[in-house]
C-alpha cells in the first residue's frame, strides 16, 4: 500500500472536483446535467434491473475476442518480419500505411461488410490493436543485443533452441507492452464502435441514454464506468509485466 | 610451454595476413593491416595496444563472428567459416542471458547434446567458479564479478579448445579485476585450454599470458612479440615482471 500521504493530494483534487460539480449544477439550476448523487442512484437503478451487467459483458466479450484473434496474428507475424528482412521490407511500407487510419474509419466498411452485430466491433477491435501488436514485436525482435545472438552463434545450438531460448524470452517484455498498448486501444474503439450499431455494450448504453430521454445521469455513469474498466485492464496488464519471465528486463 | 610447431602439428590458431578496413561516409578506414601469429595448443597468448587499435575486430575475426578483406584464419588447420563452441568468445560487456538462471545459462551451450547429467556437469561447473548455492539465481541478482564467473563457467561446460578472451575483466573495478586473473590461472592450472587475451592492460597480459604481441595504431600491424619466461605463480612485484612491464610500455610510446 501507498503511504497516505501520497494518495491523499490526488484524493483531495477528486473531491474538490466532485463539489465543483455539485456546485456548478446547484447553481445554474440546470434540469438535465445531473448531480453527482443522480449519477450513483443511476448506476443503482442500472445494476438493479441487471442491464449494466449485460452491456459491461457486451463490450467486455468483444474486446477479448477481438484482442485475443490480434494478438495470435501479431505476435507471429512481429516474430517472422523482425527476423526475415525480406518480410520486414515487404511488409512493414503497408503497415505502416494502415496504422495511422484511425479505427473509427473503418466503421462503414465494417457495416458494409460484417452488418450491424458482433462480428464488426470485433472486427474493428482487431484493426486497432494488430497494428501496435505488431509493431512492438518487430521492434523487440529488433532490438536483440548482438552480444546475445552471437553468444548464440557461439555455442552453436539449433535454430529451435535459438528462438526459445533466446528471441522469445528477449522479445516477451516488448510483446507485454505491446498488449497493454493494444488492449487500451481496444477499449477505446469497443465503445466508439458500440455507439453506432448496436444494441448492447457500454457505447450504446451512453448514445441509448442520450437519446431516449435525456438520461444523462446515465451517460455520465457510463463515462466512468468505463473509465474503471480501462484502469482495470491497464492494471491487469501491468501485472503480467511484473511476471518472471520478464522480470529481467525491469530489473536492470 | 609449447611455442613452436616443429613436431609438424598445426598450430591450434592461425592467423595470416588478415586485413580488415571499413568504409565511412568520409572514405575508407583500414583497421588491420596484414595480421599473422599463431597460437600453439595450450598456450596463452595475449595481445596488446593501444585503445581504438581494431583489438575487438580482430578477435571478431578470429573467432569468426566477421570475415576478413584479405589474409585467413585456421583452427587446427582447418580454415575458420564461422563460429564454433571449439572455441568460446567472452567480452567486455558480457553476453550472459539475463532471462535465464545461472543454471539454465551454463546449461545453454548443452543444447542439442543428449547425455545424462548436464545439469550435474553445469552445477559442477558453477561450483568450479565459485557460484555454489547460486544456480537458480538470476544474473540481475548477481554482482558483476559473479556475472564474469557465470560467463566463464558457461564457456568452461562445453570443454573448449580456445577462450578468446576480449577484455574480459576490464568492466571490473582493480582489486576485483586482479582477483577473476587468479581464478582464470586457477582454471587454466587445472584445465588445459589455449587461451588467446585481448587487453590494455599491460599487467594483466603478463600476468598470465606466455607470449604478448604487442599491436601498433592505424594502421594495426604487430610491432613486437615478448616471451614470458617467468614462472608462475607470478608475483606482480617482482623485478622480472616489472622491467618486462616498462619494456613492453616503452614499446607502446609510454615510459613508466
Amino acid at each position: 500500500m501507498k503511504p497516505v500521504r501520497e494518495v491523499l493530494p490526488a484524493l483531495a483534487v477528486f473531491a474538490a472536483l466532485l463539489a465543483l460539480w455539485w456546485l456548478v449544477v446547484w447553481a445554474t439550476q440546470s434540469v438535465v446535467f445531473p448531480t453527482p448523487w443522480q449519477v450513483v442512484t443511476g448506476t443503482l437503478e442500472l445494476a438493479g434491473d441487471g442491464s449494466l451487467w449485460e452491456h459491461i459483458g457486451a463490450s467486455l466479450f468483444r474486446v477479448g475476442t477481438g484482442f485475443t484473434l490480434a494478438m495470435l496474428v501479431a505476435v507471429p507475424l512481429g516474430l517472422w518480419m523482425g527476423w526475415v528482412r525480406g518480410a520486414y521490407a515487404t511488409l512493414n511500407p503497408i503497415f505502416q500505411m494502415l496504422r495511422p487510419i484511425s479505427p473509427i474509419a473503418w466503421i462503414p466498411i465494417a457495416i458494409l461488410w460484417f452488418g450491424v452485430g458482433n462480428v464488426s466491433p470485433i472486427f474493428l477491435i482487431f484493426i486497432s490493436s494488430v497494428f501496435p501488436m505488431i509493431v512492438q514485436t518487430v521492434a523487440g525482435v529488433h532490438t536483440i543485443e548482438q552480444r546475445y545472438l552471437r553468444a548464440a552463434a557461439n555455442f552453436g545450438v539449433s535454430r529451435r533452441t535459438l528462438f526459445r531460448q533466446v528471441v522469445i524470452p528477449a522479445v516477451l517484455p516488448q510483446i507485454i507492452v505491446g498488449m497493454r498498448i493494444g488492449l487500451g486501444v481496444a477499449w477505446l474503439v469497443v465503445v466508439a464502435a458500440e455507439m453506432i450499431a448496436l444494441r448492447s455494450g457500454l457505447g450504446y448504453l451512453i448514445i441509448d441514454s442520450r437519446n431516449a430521454g435525456n438520461r444523462y445521469d446515465l451517460v455520465i455513469a457510463g463515462m466512468i464506468i468505463i473509465g474503471l474498466i480501462g484502469l482495470m485492464l491497464d492494471r491487469l496488464m501491468r501485472v503480467a509485466e511484473g511476471m518472471k519471465v520478464v522480470r529481467w528486463r525491469y530489473a536492470q | 610451454m609449447p611455442s613452436d610447431h616443429a613436431n609438424g602439428k598445426a598450430p591450434r590458431i592461425s592467423v595470416e595476413g588478415v586485413a580488415k578496413s571499413f568504409t565511412t561516409g568520409r572514405g575508407t578506414l583500414d583497421v588491420l593491416a596484414d595480421i599473422s601469429f599463431s597460437v600453439a595448443e595450450g598456450e596463452t597468448v595475449a595481445i596488446v595496444g593501444p585503445s581504438g587499435c581494431g583489438k575487438s575486430t580482430l578477435m571478431s575475426i578470429i573467432a569468426g563472428f566477421e570475415r576478413p578483406d584479405r589474409g585467413s584464419v585456421a583452427i587446427d588447420g582447418t580454415p575458420l567459416r564461422k563460429p564454433s563452441s571449439k572455441g568460446i568468445l567472452i567480452s567486455q560487456q558480457g553476453s550472459v542471458f539475463p532471462w535465464l538462471t545461472v543454471r539454465e545459462n551454463l546449461m545453454f551451450g548443452l543444447n542439442g547434446h543428449r547425455f545424462e547429467g548436464k545439469q550435474d556437469l553445469a552445477d559442477h561447473y558453477a561450483a568450479m567458479v565459485g557460484l555454489k548455492g547460486f544456480e537458480r539465481s538470476y544474473p540481475h541478482e548477481l554482482s558483476g564479478g559473479m556475472l564474469k564467473r557465470a560467463e566463464l563457467a558457461r564457456a568452461l561446460v562445453v570443454k573448449p579448445e580456445i577462450l578468446y578472451m576480449d577484455e574480459p575483466f576490464s568492466a571490473l573495478d582493480a582489486l576485483l579485476s586482479l582477483k577473476m586473473r587468479n581464478e582464470l590461472l586457477r582454471i587454466l592450472a587445472e584445465e588445459r585450454h589455449t587461451v588467446l587475451l585481448i587487453t590494455h592492460d599491460v599487467e594483466e597480459a603478463i600476468h598470465v599470458a606466455d607470449r604478448v604481441l604487442v599491436l601498433s595504431t592505424r594502421p594495426t600491424r604487430i610491432q613486437a612479440t615478448f616471451d614470458v619466461p617467468i614462472p608462475h605463480p607470478r608475483r606482480l612485484a617482482s623485478a622480472a615482471v616489472q622491467d618486462l612491464r616498462a619494456a613492453i610500455l616503452r614499446e607502446l610510446g609510454v615510459e613508466a
